[in-house]
């Protein structure tokens, strides 16, 4: 018998059934108390579900390597639902068109605020200079993010925790923060959100209002090609 | 369904084969949105197929970082010892930084499109879900 148990353990550790469907359950208990609890922002299903799996993978002994050989099946799908919000994107290609020169300057500015605000934070309160390098790609899908923070010399699979912490700490307070320095314009309202906190930003905005989250699209495409293109530039000119 | 996934995926590979031969330092999801997104201009519209498969995956666009975020196991760590600066300034970095965005963008945009000035501007919320104060 506990032999049996056993078998169905090594099966089950070594098959990526276990990693995929830990997600998707997880996943949907982060949803369920999301509705459940009155759709708080803060209760966020991804920081349920990261909290959940954890937790199961710390009491189970369970790497978080062997778990990722499962769960990189949904990781995967990050790149296809990146391409994908080329349709929301014409959608409102309309309005977009009509903003193109507010869009330019304020994603410029409000790119370059985030990650020069994050270094600048990371080193006043006395951060290292790894810690400091994986913040600055923080904004961005961490596809970019990540390929960002290796070309400058961060660690990427750091600067991941940091994306994904930065879209939930956006989905949590994002909604207030809008609202306290009273910004009502749909479109400003999901760029702020795609620009400062990529996709779990952008499916914030979706989730409330459909230019919302166009715009959110947008901003993350949009603020994922400028960090790509300016922030390792940025670097080699500072630190030489 | 399958079509769009396939045409997703297409797009997805000849952006990453672009980023590579051309030596781009943009990542090959993010050329093949640019590539769909030019070729829905040049189709002019939207086929319901597409506009369905991409509405359902981005509906569960947040579920595709769990992963990621799981990562965090790994670096326990270092976020321990640096936990002040680092909490600081993922907190203070993303709220400055959706803040500077969103007032600078509305501010563009009245000044381009006063008729914006009414809110909130174009769009509905989705059905059924939204609540005041539920606004992204």
């Amino acid at each position: 018998m506990s032999d049996d148990l056993h078998q169905i353990w090594v099966y089950l550790s070594a098959n990526p059934l276990a990693g995929l469907t830990l997600t998707l359950v997880a996943y949907q208990c982060g949803l369920w108390l999301f509705e459940k609890l009155g759709r708080r922002p803060v209760l966020n299903p991804v920081l349920i579900a990261v909290v959940l799996i954890a937790g199961v993978l710390s009491l189970s002994g369970i790497d978080y390597r062997t778990y990722f050989d499962g769960a990189q099946f949904v990781h995967f799908l990050l790149g296809p639902a990146t391409v994908a919000l080329a349709v929301p994107l014409y959608n409102q290609f309309q309005e977009v068109r009509r903003s193109a020169l507010a869009l330019v300057v304020a994603l410029l500015v409000g790119s370059t605020a985030s990650a020069l605000s994050a270094v600048a934070l990371v080193w006043a309160f006395g951060g290292s200079a790894v810690t400091i390098l994986s913040m600055a790609p923080k904004s961005v899908t961490s596809p970019i993010a990540m390929g960002v923070s290796e070309q400058i010399g961060g660690l990427p699979s750091l600067t991941a925790v940091f994306v994904i912490i930065t879209g939930i700490v956006a989905a949590s307070l994002g909604t207030w923060v809008l609202n306290l320095v009273r910004v009502k314009d749909w479109r400003a309202r999901g760029f702020g959100m795609g620009v400062a906190a990529h996709g779990i930003g952008t499916a914030r905005a979706l989730q409330v209002n459909e230019v919302a989250g166009a715009f959110a699209g947008l901003g993350m495409g949009l603020n994922g090609l400028a960090t790509a293109l300016l922030l390792p530039t940025l670097y080699h000119l500072i630190w030489g | 369904m399958l079509g769009t996934l396939t045409l997703l995926l297409l797009c997805q590979l000849a952006g990453e084969l672009a980023a590579r031969l051309l030596h781009l330092p943009v990542p090959g999801p993010v050329l093949g949105m640019l590539l769909l997104f030019a070729g829905l201009l040049l189709r002019g519209g939207v086929p319901a197929a597409v506009q369905e498969t991409a509405g359902g995956l981005l509906r569960h666009l947040s579920l595709l970082f769990v992963p990621a975020g799981v990562g965090v196991m790994v670096h326990v760590t270092r976020l321990e010892t640096e936990a002040l600066p680092i909490i600081i300034a993922l907190f203070g970095s993303t709220l400055f930084g959706i803040a500077v965005t969103a007032k600078l963008m509305a501010f563009l945009l009245s000044r381009i499109d006063p008729r914006l000035e009414e809110e909130p501007a174009a769009g509905k919320p989705l059905a059924g879900k939204s609540a005041e104060g539920d606004r992204a």
